[in-house]
């Protein structure tokens, strides 16, 4: 089940998209949410549809593992559309059913809202799927450098969610083998009553906490004897480079928004 | 109890991108009361093919055989829950699954999943600090207070308190000191024969294997390519090269030993019998006498 | 001048974790050594013995309750803490605690980017580090899917492109597989091949023991002996009792005597072993 959710996961890969900077890509989703919002009717709606799978097109993903990834979320969106075929009215009547009628606005409110989630969520994953969590982080921080002028913690926010990306797997790891040394005792945590069961969660959350909290321990201790000792005086590995694609692909969203804003009504 | 894996395969993460094949073709049996070290390479699948000892993995194709059960891919909740409390499995740093407050509801833990009454789990507890040799006193005591060592046997205390049939060790002495190791390694071979236990080790030292095994097992690509008792394994030097695997010291030694003097000794898998071998050798006098 | 200063030296070193209580033990009880520059020093002991402390003890971490702890010279202060710690690197027990960066070049680059190093020479360094330890072609690779001993490898890699004076092994190879082992042992000879590097390990691992030109024995809190690895073992008994094993040669040449068969000189490796038992063949 797990292994098929693909939100938060990162394909490598050389395509247009892979290759855009982290910053301009986090841009770009931000501004995109803005952009959705400004699609309003079928014109707008299939404009931002095509720009959509423009972009799935460009990452070099194919459909069918978004769509395999993604199957939860579609669900969702189809329960959304049918909601709204069902309980919105107004327009024409298009089906007389023996419990009610389907209306032409409950079909219309219905897509538009489908596209708009299914924009979203899409091109939010693209971003994930294309950009290493590494890169997130250091797009993140850069990106927010200037509110260190007013003492936000940038640079240690950063480092903590590189750390924590980097002991996902870690923790994960131990987690699979606390289970199963439980269950190996008997632990069972798949049946009984509530209670029985969040009891049954004490033996394996106890060990990752003593776990974690001597990493983390033996981590601090590392990292100071390697010399850190914050933000201050530190120079960075990792360097970032904004090319001229990284401004096409920003472009290209305030063309779209302009052709949004010229077809609505 | 006997142990038995027929033409057992198995696979992660089937029908998914990342679906990998672990073991293939596996036959192995483990007769009741035997003592089994399973040897191999990191990645060879010593380790897939324990956790199906109790059912922590299922077999993807063929069955294994616990005791008059048996376990497959279709095998489900109760029979599994069964098949566990007859396989006890010590796992790598088995102190990182301690969680209790005292020592004494740790150990009684496992027995309890399995029903055993909570005045003989306690019963249990008792007798297992002092068969573990772990000090007085230890039972109120909280897991988390208690030295590495101590926490090791405080876990294994916890696997041995539902009483299995098969003990199934993984790398047991891993982070002990030698001292530490060899006391450990004696105190589960004495569990073996005290309790006359189906013993599984997984193990990288070929000493152990040597010294403690009546059989050995060796994992490649995983297969078991290899079963038979330890001396005669260890004897067939094109095997145990073939699958870039060492030989005890003492056997090692025992080679160039016999090539210098051009004599031929029996197997010698521990030192005590290669310095009764090597003595009666010099003590002949002449060389080929 | 510089020359006679020792990398290490510990005068009456004592040390407890519980200074309010007196009834525990001292984790360290006046432990005196120096490392000398390019010793190769060995510290044992069964688990508990305090060899870990005294690791605690030499990277700042922890400062002696009586005693001197000193480092090329000096005793750590506020003022020289980070610049003592800059000419060190240490590598810890567990793989996956020490390692920092998201992958591989990551973490290696790790301390130089806290002393500012500037990025040409960083990359320069980083990939430099990873060549020495063989593991240039590991660049990109995320931590979970490097194996105990090329994870310890890439440890050795972030310490030696600090370009240190002394590297410390604080077991380094007691979580690893007998592979790992011999692939950080292997990485360790090959850099004292390279580079002017004083190492000084902290295990049981026979092998490394017997690398070393000098060991300290520790037991108890207390230093029990020092001395080369031939004067260690000549103890023979004693250490396996305090939970150091004995190496292989040593052992049979012990159990040769109680069958009856004294061995005049003393050996260490098998070959001596061989030849010590042709020689005691032919002057029969």
């Amino acid at each position: 089940m797990l292994e098929k959710m693909i939100i938060g996961r990162y394909i490598p890969g050389t395509s247009f998209v892979h290759r855009l900077d982290p910053r301009s890509k986090l841009l770009f989703i931000f501004f995109f949410i803005f952009l959705v919002f400004l699609a309003n009717n079928p014109l707008t709606y299939t404009l931002l549809l095509a720009f959509t799978l423009f972009i799935v097109k460009l990452s070099g993903i194919r459909f069918t593992y978004l769509y395999n990834g993604l199957k939860i979320i579609f669900y969702l969106i189809a329960f959304m559309f049918l909601m709204h075929v069902i309980f919105t009215k107004g327009g024409s009547v298009l089906i007389q059913l023996p419990f009610g009628t389907i209306e032409e606005e409950g079909v219309r409110q219905g897509l538009f809202i489908s596209i708009r989630f299914f924009s979203l969520i899409v091109v939010t994953t693209i971003l994930t799927l294309t950009t290493s969590p590494i890169s997130i982080t250091d797009g993140v921080e850069l990106l927010l450098g200037p509110l260190k002028a007013i003492n936000v913690p940038v640079h240690e926010l950063a480092l903590m969610m590189s750390i924590s990306l980097r002991f996902i797997p870690t923790l994960m790891d131990e987690t699979d083998k606390i289970v199963k040394a439980q269950v190996a005792r008997g632990s069972d945590l798949h049946t009984g009553s509530l209670k029985e069961r969040l009891q049954a969660v004490v033996p394996l959350l106890v060990p990752l906490f003593v776990s974690a909290f001597k990493r983390a321990g033996d981590l601090a201790t590392a990292m100071e004897v390697r010399g850190y000792r914050g933000g201050e005086g530190r120079t960075r590995y990792r360097q970032l480079t904004w090319r001229w694609q990284d401004t096409a692909a920003l472009l290209s969203l305030f063309v779209v928004a302009g052709l949004l804003i010229y077809f609505r009504h | 109890m006997d142990v038995s894996f027929e033409r057992v395969g198995f696979r992660y993460a089937v029908n998914t991108p990342f679906e990998t094949e672990a073991l293939h073709d596996v036959d192995v049996t483990m007769p009741s009361q035997s003592y089994t070290a399973i040897v191999g390479h990191t990645g060879s699948g010593k380790s897939t093919l324990l956790l199906h000892l109790n059912g922590l993995l299922k077999p993807t194709t063929g069955t294994v055989k616990i005791g008059d059960r048996v376990l497959t891919a279709e095998t489900k909740g109760k029979q599994l829950r069964t098949i566990r409390s007859e396989v006890g499995i010590v796992f790598q740093f088995p102190e990182h699954q301690l969680f209790e407050e005292t020592v004494e509801r740790d150990i009684m833990f496992g027995p309890m999943n399995f029903g055993v009454p909570e005045e003989e789990a306690r019963r249990r507890a008792h007798e297992l600090v002092d068969l573990l040799g772990l000090p007085e006193g230890t039972l109120e005591k909280s897991p988390f207070d208690l030295s590495g060592g101590q926490m090791r046997r405080v876990a294994i205390a916890g696997v041995l308190a539902f009483e299995p049939n098969v003990l199934v060790l993984d790398e047991p002495t891993a982070g002990l000191d030698p001292k530490g190791r060899k006391e450990m390694m004696e105190l589960f071979y004495r569990l073996h024969q005290e309790k006359q236990l189906t013993t599984v080790l997984v193990t990288h030292s070929m000493e152990d294997a040597a010294r403690y095994a009546d059989q050995l097992v060796i994992m490649h690509e995983g297969t078991a390519v290899a079963q038979g008792p330890p001396e005669q394994l260890f004897a067939d030097e094109t095997l145990i090269e073939s699958y870039r695997l060492d030989v005890p010291q003492s056997v090692h030694f025992q080679r160039q030993f016999e090539r210098k003097w051009g004599v031929s000794l029996p197997i010698c898998l521990t030192e005590e019998r290669l310095a009764d071998e090597i003595a009666r050798v010099l003590k002949r006098g002449e060389p080929n006498a | 001048m510089s020359q006679t200063i020792p990398i290490v030296e510990a005068k009456n070193v004592s040390f407890t974790y519980v200074p309010e209580n007196k009834d525990v033990r001292f984790a360290l009880q006046d432990v005196s050594f120096h490392v000398q520059r390019g010793d190769w020093v060995a510290i044992v002991g069964h688990n508990g013995s305090g060899k870990s402390t005294l690791a605690q003890l030499m990277i700042g971490l922890l400062l002696p309750i009586s005693g001197e702890m000193k480092l090329f010279g000096s005793i750590y202060t506020e003022e020289n803490v980070w610049d003592i710690r800059a000419r060190l690197g240490i590598v810890f027990q567990n793989p996956d605690n020490q390692f920092v960066g998201a992958t591989v070049q990551d973490d290696v680059a790790f301390a130089l980017e806290n002393r500012g190093v500037p990025h040409e020479e960083m990359v320069r360094r980083v990939e430099e580090a990873l060549r020495v330890v063989n593991m240039d072609q590991f660049l990109t690779a995320e931590p979970h899917h490097l194996s105990g001993g090329q994870k310890q490898r890439v440890a050795i890699a972030g310490a030696i492109a600090q370009h240190p004076e002394l590297l410390i092994l604080d077991e380094a190879t007691s979580m690893l597989d007998p592979q790992g082992r011999a692939e950080v042992i292997q990485t360790v000879k090959a850099l004292r091949d390279t580079i002017d590097l004083t190492v000084l390990s902290i295990t049981h691992d026979l092998e490394e023991v017997l690398l070393a030109d000098h060991v300290i024995v520790m037991n108890e809190g207390r230093c029990l002996m020092t001395g080369t690895p031939e004067e260690i073992f000549a103890n023979g008994m004693e250490l396996e009792t305090i939970g150091l094993d004995l190496p292989f040669a040593l052992k049979m040449a012990q159990l040769l005597e109680q069958q009856g068969l004294p061995l005049q000189e003393q050996v260490m490796t098998e070959e001596e072993l061989v030849n010590a038992l042709w020689t005691y063949h032919s002057s029969v």
